[in-house]
């Protein structure tokens, strides 16, 4: 970790402003969500400009970009830290840019997804919580149930749902991601 | 179409399915040709009193399809109405419970009638800005198509400030999570809306008198919502009529697991858990069926030759020593080992909890490694009983629901396939239902 991050403030105060870290499209999207709240209730767009960040970063967050989230918001770091660190949505560690979560909740378990992990695993040659060398592709560990249980067992790829799979299936859904 | 089906066909997508018959059931033309926006329309021109809506959603015996099955005009009617703050309806798409996926089927296919139900809530509850919390993994698809009706109705003038003259306000917002299963339950979800961690907060007080930003909210699942403009346009009566006592009206039911064609079905309450199976395509490989955890994986398993005799309403699967739930059916067929599946469900509770109760927070971790000490061959057969008291630990000492949810799969594991368990540990981590069936276990 960079010193520059411990010179950042409170609330803005930043001594070194990393706001530039964040595009202009970015700043655009943070500022479409603080408008759906009432007036000094920004910090309601948190998760909303952490993902505009993630997505504008190919996939994973990083600490400087924490700050700037911070800094745009006029929100505490810490208040911006522990959402990011909550959510599971939200990589702070590098990782490939296509996140592909296979669904390994119950339904899905019943249906064979284990199976299907264990294809993921060999193909790539990785493990769950692994990227490929190229940044190609991260196979995230999925816990939680996606909701498309009588399409067990799924796969979501960059937000998209893929139902019903099969081993096939998920080889082309994976040989398809540039 | 088979026997059953002509049975049901009568009885299918009466409520928030309707228009699914319709092509482009999603847009704003189907929904109008069914008469959607009617009752909107109607309460903007004849503004009646708003103590009469309520009375109305109370009459149709409506109840939260959540889970939790609470009279939502009951939960209406402790809105402070006549309070002059801002006050904030905030519906839950934050669907996540295990098994369950009609909200998002509600999101794709009718978000119509969710923004109306919003909207007539609005008006009972004298409430002017509403929220949707979508769950983060809904942005691909279930997402756009709300926001999609969303600016529809607004550009048909159906939202917004002084409705078509009436002066009536009326505002309604999208918001997107980002993970996080506890932000299901109301108050994580009032805090995942501020942009906070999801914690739940301890109750009371209840949102009603202190929710999003300290002012008086309602917050009510998707189906919820969406079942009250049916309701009004069709009558209290006709809707309480479809179901037994006490369980009113319709509800999509979600079956998944080893079911042959399993699919989302707007049905009564208290139809019978075997015809939906049936009409699910019955068991896959034509198995036998096992058991059945019957509204999402919260609620306790019950054995499949006791399902086959149970009614899907609140009364009936209570009684058969479980919970409607949110009416999401997880079927197992007899190759299926109840101890692999409790592990996995036990992980589940441990990577979601959000931490701030001791008990759930290292009892779930507690519960979960006992288990995989099962499955490695390493536990002992008293471990059996610590499983047991960690769970009885965690129910009833934690802030929300969610302790008690991870508690009862274990409980009633233990209780029903006991024997599983023991096997498993008096034969070095090998499984009874495996050795019995040999390879056609999963």
């Amino acid at each position: 970790m960079s010193n520059a991050r411990s010179s950042v403030g409170v609330a803005g105060t930043a001594l070194m402003s990393k706001l530039s870290l964040l595009s202009e499209e970015t700043r655009r999207e943070i500022d479409h969500w603080v408008a759906k709240f009432p007036p000094g209730r920004q910090r309601s767009a948190c998760i909303a400009a952490l993902r505009a960040a993630q997505e504008q970063n190919l996939g994973h967050l990083t600490p400087d970009l924490l700050d700037a989230v911070a800094e745009h918001l006029k929100l505490p770091p810490i208040q911006v830290y522990e959402v990011a660190t909550f959510y599971s949505m939200f990589e702070i560690h590098p990782c490939g840019r296509h996140h592909v979560s296979i669904c390994t909740n119950i339904s899905c378990m019943l249906n064979g997804a284990e199976a299907l992990v264990a294809h993921a695993e060999r193909k790539l040659g990785i493990k769950l919580n692994e990227s490929t060398a190229d940044g190609r592709i991260f196979l995230k560990r999925e816990e939680e149930c996606l909701a498309a249980c009588n399409g067990a067992p799924m796969a979501m790829v960059d937000h998209v749902f893929h139902e019903n799979l099969t081993a096939e299936k998920l080889d082309k859904i994976l040989d398809e991601l540039k | 179409m088979s026997d059953l089906e002509a049975k049901y066909a009568d009885k299918m997508n009466l409520l928030v399915f309707e228009p699914l018959k319709l092509e482009r059931s999603w847009t704003l033309p189907a929904y109008r040709s069914i008469g959607g926006y009617d009752v909107w329309e109607k309460l903007l021109t004849e503004k009646p009193d708003r103590g009469s809506i309520i009375e109305q959603v109370k009459a149709s015996g409506l109840r939260g399809r959540g889970g939790a099955g609470f009279p939502t005009g009951t939960k209406w009617s402790f809105m402070p109405r006549n309070s002059p703050v801002q006050k904030y309806l905030v519906c839950n798409s934050d669907e996540s419970e295990p098994g369950t996926c009609h909200d998002r089927d509600i999101l794709r296919f009718n978000p119509h009638a969710l923004i109306e139900g919003l909207a007539i809530a609005g008006y009972a509850t004298n409430t002017t800005v509403a929220y949707n919390y979508i769950r983060g993994e809904f942005l691909g698809e279930p997402a756009p198509r709300f926001e999609a009706a969303l600016r529809e109705a607004y550009e048909a003038g159906l939202l917004g400030k002084n409705i078509r003259g009436s002066g009536v306000d009326f505002d309604l917002y999208t918001f997107i999570g980002a993970g996080a299963y506890i932000c299901g339950e109301e108050t994580g979800l009032l805090e995942s809306l501020e942009g906070k961690p999801g914690k739940p907060r301890f109750k009371p007080p209840f949102p009603a008198n202190f929710g999003l930003y300290g002012a008086p909210t309602t917050v009510n699942n998707t189906l919820s919502f969406a079942s009250v403009p049916t309701i009004l346009r069709k009558g209290p009566a006709w809707f309480a009529s479809l179901g037994p006592a006490n369980s009113a009206g319709t509800m999509i039911f979600s079956f998944s697991g080893h079911v042959a064609k399993p699919r989302n079905l707007e049905l009564p309450l208290g139809t019978p858990f075997a015809d939906l199976l049936e009409l699910n395509g019955g068991m896959l490989r034509g198995a036998k069926l096992k058991a059945v955890i019957p509204g999402g994986v919260s609620v306790p398993v019950v054995p499949g030759d006791i399902m086959m005799k149970t009614n899907m309403d609140y009364d009936s699967v209570k009684a058969a020593g479980s919970a409607l739930g949110t009416g999401a059916a997880i079927i197992m067929d007899e190759t299926t080992c109840m101890v692999r599946v409790l592990e996995r469900i036990s992980r589940f509770y441990k990577s979601e909890s959000c931490g701030q109760c001791t008990p759930c927070r290292e009892g779930t971790g507690w519960m979960n490694r006992l288990l995989q000490r099962m499955l490695a061959g390493e536990a002992r057969r008293e471990e059996l009983g610590l499983l047991l008291d960690v769970a009885n630990r965690i129910e009833g000492h934690t802030i929300c629901a969610f302790g008690d949810a991870s508690a009862w799969p274990v409980q009633s594991f233990l209780k029903h396939y006991r024997h599983e368990f023991e096997y498993m540990i008096d034969h070095g981590g090998r499984s009874l239902v495996t050795e019995q069936l040999g390879a056609r276990a999963a």
